[in-house]
């Protein structure tokens, strides 16, 4: 019997996705764009990718959205009957290791790429990779997703220790909205949260209010000062 | 005899496809599927025509399925695996009222269904729009074959699912009266069965609020047929025939009880 799983099992539903999460002195801010497509369709315009676990941790989600939303459930529910089981909130580490051991074990049945962030009280705010083969690592910031290939030399550029919550924030959405712009399979809106030891605070960026970079000129060599022709209506039969 | 599906005609059925031997297709609900939020409730949207391959099997067959009384569920995809997985959910749902004491929550239903359906890994090809309304409130989701789930105010599922949320995506506003989401979710379906081929027949609606549960079936008919404009019968004896025989196909039998008295029918 030959079975051949490729990387996604026909017709299903992907978060071909930009996501990350970026550790700050306070807390951490998680954030991802909006869009989940089977093929070429676009399922969801507005998707929350960034899924609570506990009361400070979330995920970010890419990959198969069913395999990552039964695992981020089952991970909900492991958080619940720890807190219960231990009479405290579950450390961020706790909550990477359960994700690790799903997405380890069953990695021959599995296409998710998630990245775990939150606050705890042990080690403050925290943030773990969880790529594709199943592997744990902690991480200052992590990026993931296809659109997250895009980005990595920005980020490599851009990152500094030691930064708030604002200029956390902005790096988010920068890094979020040039990763959109050159990645077709994500985009929409980007949303984000923001964890810290007090509270989780949601924030949202509307499509048309994404920050733009160099985005080309009108026409290309327009940049020479010579005179281009104005555009004119199409001919149209009437 | 283990509970499930058993798989061990897989490696055959396998072989003999890959030795040209047609394999039997199941019937697919080329479908067009759509719900949405209005003041009150939830209003739900389905086409009736089921296809198998480029075959109309049923002009008017129902899709939006029992789940509670108010919760229902629209199906895509295989007609079998969207009867069957309704039905069962239907009655788990029931068996989970009772035990609670509580009414039944879309929610519920919702986890249920996507469990069910990633357990299967997408053999159950069940696509879904999942809709009504509980004591926290009026709830739509989509349910995937492979268990994902989404929760939106507006959707659409099926074959004809672009050509509906094409008219969702231009028309559709929060806080819509009964009367204009109504409207609305028989625009999307007419748009499916008049544009996707998959799609046809008549709109079947269902409006669901917190007081009451309205199946609409049948709640547009735009393809009714007329009367033929004269009869294409063949007159009689139009073809000519060299012998006549008559044979009685009635098969006529004697039947002799034996022993013991006649069984009392009374």
């Amino acid at each position: 019997m030959n079975v051949d799983i490729q990387q996604l099992k026909s017709g299903e539903v992907n978060l071909g996705t930009s996501i990350m999460a970026v550790q700050f002195d306070g807390g951490v801010v998680v954030g991802a764009d909006s869009r989940t497509t089977t093929g070429s369709y676009i399922a969801n315009r507005v998707t929350d990718k960034l899924t609570h676990v506990h009361d400070r941790i979330y995920c970010c989600r890419s990959g198969s959205a069913a395999d990552t939303q039964t695992i981020a459930d089952i991970v909900h529910m492991s958080l619940q009957q720890y807190a219960q089981s231990f009479g405290e909130a579950p450390t961020v580490s706790v909550a990477a290791n359960y994700f690790q051991t799903l997405c380890y074990t069953n990695k021959d049945n599995l296409s998710a790429g998630i990245i775990v962030g939150g606050w705890d009280k042990d080690v403050g705010p925290s943030v773990y990779n969880i790529p594709l083969g199943g592997g744990l690592f902690r991480q200052p910031w992590a990026i993931g997703g296809s659109g997250s290939t895009y980005v990595y030399g920005y980020c490599d550029a851009t990152y500094r220790e030691g930064w708030g919550r604002d200029e956390t924030v902005e790096f988010v959405k920068n890094t979020l909205s040039l990763a959109m712009a050159r990645d077709g399979s994500s985009g929409g809106v980007i949303r984000m949260a923001v964890i810290t030891e007090d509270a989780v605070e949601r924030l949202f960026v509307p499509g048309n209010q994404l920050p733009t970079f160099w985005e080309g000129l009108e026409v290309l060599g327009n940049s020479s000062g010579a005179k281009q022709p104005a555009v004119e209506p199409m001919a149209v039969e009437v | 005899m283990s509970a499930g599906f058993d798989f061990s005609n897989h490696s055959r059925n396998t072989f003999l496809s890959e030795k040209g031997l047609k394999v039997p297709k199941a019937t697919s609900t080329g479908t067009t599927i759509v719900g949405c939020l209005f003041k009150d409730g939830i209003v739900l949207g389905a086409d009736t025509r089921a296809t198998e391959g480029p075959i109309v099997a049923d002009k008017n067959c129902e899709k939006i399925h029992f789940i509670s009384d108010s919760i229902r569920c629209c199906g895509a995809g295989t007609a079998a695996d969207t009867e069957f997985i309704t039905a069962l959910i239907s009655s788990n749902i029931e068996l989970h009222a009772l035990s609670t004491g509580r009414k039944p929550r879309v929610v519920t239903a919702m986890t249920m269904l996507k469990q069910r359906l990633f357990q299967y890994q997408g053999h159950i090809g069940a696509a879904l729009v999942l809709g009504g309304v509980d004591p926290s409130g009026a709830h739509l989701f989509t349910i995937h074959p492979h268990g994902s789930t989404d929760k939106l105010p507006y959707v659409t599922m099926g074959s004809g699912s672009l050509a509906a949320m094409a008219v969702f995506e231009s028309s559709w506003k929060p806080d819509l009266s009964r009367e204009d989401a109504l409207k609305l979710v028989t625009a999307a379906v007419s748009a499916g069965i008049f544009n996707d081929l998959g799609s046809g027949s008549n709109v079947d609606a269902c409006v669901i609020t917190a007081t009451e549960t309205e199946m609409l079936r049948g709640y547009v008919k735009p393809n009714e047929r007329t009367q033929k404009e004269r009869t294409y019968g063949f007159r009689r004896g139009t073809t000519a025939w060299t012998a006549e025989k008559i044979r009685n196909l009635v098969v006529s039998e004697e039947i002799t009880p034996i022993g013991g008295e006649e069984m009392d029918t009374s």
